[in-house]
């Protein structure tokens, strides 16, 4: 929509100025040339690092590449990789299933800890400022290798975790090397950085106009129920952008699956992330065609999840907008 | 904004409850904010314990100061810290360069000329958004190897060179909103004093769009610095290693023996993300906020 009103201020002073201007080109033309001229690096860029690479792998994925065969003895191997990873591969299936446990229990519960803390702090008090940007902090150093050697610190069985539960009496595992529970150490460490969602969710907290409560409230509708009736329905797409953005996210997750690790994704597979076992099969094996085949899958299923997302998304995001009509 | 602001305790019946209400939300949060902060404080505290120390204490207050644990660090591996520190800020203010210089001249491109087929460019920028990084490590790679540019005499190349083809399309993003703030006006007086598209650049969006280009800087700065994957896939030599990467090495070789100079070298690489953090807070919130980029 800003583009049509763009459109019709940039023609109207066309006239005065194209008089003088004839004799060169016509301002139109040389602004498109401009625009080509501007947009030449990411122009570069878009060949160069996106596609070329792209189709790239979509070739080397019906091959048996490594990097140490020369080009012109590349084998093709049809649909091989990609058999073998959905037939023949149970750590394939194991990264899946990882990966989506992952990211489907840490991203509600890192929105619901946001969304919490935002309801939290959505008030003009002295400090809320300090409260939020404190908050803030973990999603600024916690993708970071050292927080991930904090975490395998903090969980492991005389870590810090462990002498804090001994305090009540609870004798606590080896968090970190129990198959059982390691992934779910990486889900708090991926929950502890809920600052991001949160400064997004007090933003749209922002919007909503206050008119609204005060009706409810004269209506006689409680806290709980202004909750469900008001906030919620106000701030859904905001709670979208944030779901859509921090699924994807957790969906590639690596630093700290490899740092709890040691880069094997163990205990027993248990921390195997997508994407690492993508960056072992590639560069550990040297098994690129595979770890090719790997990364459409993966690039076709993060596409398909954001499609389910959207289109779950008529049924509950609201736009307030719409009620203008 | 401003209203919400005048009424936070709307619906409230009364002072009183509203009163202690507030007593307990602040509570809350405090409780909140110290499990939330504890990792860190446990972090910088065991930095400074000595190894007997560090295993089934809650405390993060060290009972015998070590501050040895980082010289001890510093000096652990076959190549010192320093040079690691160096490596990474070289590598860091590379791409905020490349970030701040590329993504401007194509933001000022979608967001302010008209050319054939802009549309569908800028949806093209926008579809890169959601690609994730992942996808195209391997081919890269073998593309980044075939042109000797892995390992080569600057084995940055690689992780520094795509940045300055504006492949950070966040940024594009994040400027593109910015600089359809800028008023038009502004662009139109200075086509009637005769600028060019270019010096329309140069003389009204460029010194305009600095906010912008600060934020995009700061989140290049931290992106790059904690940035892993892509450090550990082309770096090879110990003496070019980055921060990170060295960190993992300390992790690999020591097991259980050196906690303490490893949580040193912990603090230090965090440092200056958390120097940013502090100067920078409030542009770093306002920058989630108007495009939604993340930590």
């Amino acid at each position: 929509m800003t583009v049509t009103t763009a459109r019709s201020r940039d023609r109207a002073p066309a006239p005065s100025g194209s008089l003088a201007r004839r004799r060169r080109r016509r301002p139109a033309q040389r602004e498109g040339l401009a625009g080509y001229a501007f947009l030449t690096p990411w122009f570069v860029g878009l060949i160069l690092i996106t596609a070329v690479p792209m189709l790239l792998s979509l070739y080397l994925s019906f091959t048996s590449y490594d990097i140490l065969t020369p080009w012109t003895e590349v084998q093709w191997v049809g649909l091989a990789n990609y058999k073998r990873m959905f037939t023949q591969d149970p750590s394939y299936w194991h990264a899946v299933l990882v990966t989506v446990k992952f990211a489907l229990i840490a991203t509600p519960l890192k929105l619901a800890a946001a969304l919490g803390v935002a309801l939290l702090l959505n008030q003009e008090r002295r400090g809320t400022g300090l409260f939020r940007s404190l908050f803030y902090l973990p999603s600024l150093l916690g993708g970071s290798v050292a927080l991930a050697i904090v975490w395998t610190r903090m969980f492991e069985r005389h870590g810090v975790v462990n002498a804090f539960l001994a305090v009540f009496g609870i004798t606590g595992k080896a968090w970190v090397n129990d198959p059982d529970y390691a992934l779910e150490t990486l889900m708090v460490l991926a929950i502890w950085q809920f600052g991001a969602p949160m400064v997004i969710f007090l933003a749209g907290l922002k919007q909503v106009p206050t008119e609204l409560y005060e009706a409810a409230a004269v209506d006689g509708a409680g806290p709980v129920r202004q909750f469900f009736k008001i906030t919620l329905p106000m701030l859904s797409p905001v709670i979208f952008f944030n779901l859509v953005l921090e699924t994807i996210h957790a969906f590639q997750g690596f630093t700290s699956a490899f740092v709890v690790s040691n880069g094997n994704g163990g205990p027993v597979d248990s921390t195997l992330m997508y994407t690492l076992y993508l960056f072992i099969e590639g560069f550990g094996r040297y098994e690129m065609g595979y770890a090719s085949a790997m990364a459409w899958v993966f690039l076709i299923a993060i596409g398909l999840v954001t499609v389910v997302l959207f289109s779950t998304g008529r049924f509950w995001v609201h736009y307030s907008d719409e009620d203008d009509r | 904004m401003a209203t919400v602001a005048l009424t936070p305790q709307a619906g409230k019946p009364s002072r009183q409850p509203g009163r202690r209400r507030g007593a307990v939300r602040l509570v809350l949060l405090l409780a909140l904010l110290a499990a939330v902060l504890y990792p860190l404080l446990w972090m910088l505290g065991t930095s400074f314990k000595p190894q007997n120390e560090i295993l089934n204490t809650v405390s993060a207050w060290p009972q015998t100061f070590t501050p040895g644990n980082y010289p001890d660090g510093w000096t652990h591996l076959d190549v010192g810290f320093g040079r690691f520190f160096l490596n990474s800020t070289l590598v860091a203010g590379l791409v905020v360069i490349g970030n701040m210089a590329s993504c401007l001249l194509a933001a000022y491109a979608f967001a302010r000329l008209r050319f054939p087929l802009r549309r569908l460019w800028f949806a093209l920028m926008i579809g890169t958004l959601l690609l994730p990084s992942h996808v195209l490590i391997v081919p890269q790679y073998i593309l980044f190897k075939t042109f000797h540019w892995v390992g080569g005499s600057f084995p940055y190349l690689p992780l520094v060179l795509p940045h300055f083809l504006a492949i950070d399309a966040f940024f594009v993003f994040l400027m593109v909103q910015f600089m359809r703030g800028i008023p038009r006006e502004l662009d139109e007086a200075a086509k009637i004093d005769g600028c060019s598209p270019f010096g329309v650049f140069r003389n009204v969006i460029l010194p305009l769009s600095r906010p912008a280009l600060v934020t995009t800087a700061i989140f290049s700065f931290i992106w790059t610095w904690n940035d892993f994957f892509r450090q550990l896939v082309y770096l090879s030599d110990l003496d070019k290693y980055t921060v990170p990467v060295a960190l993992t090495l300390f992790f690999d070789s020591t097991g259980q023996t050196a906690i303490g100079p490893m949580f040193a070298m912990s603090v230090l690489s965090l440092l200056p993300v958390f120097l940013f953090f502090l100067a920078f807070q409030r542009l770093l919130v306002q920058g989630i906020n108007t495009s939604g980029l993340k930590g």
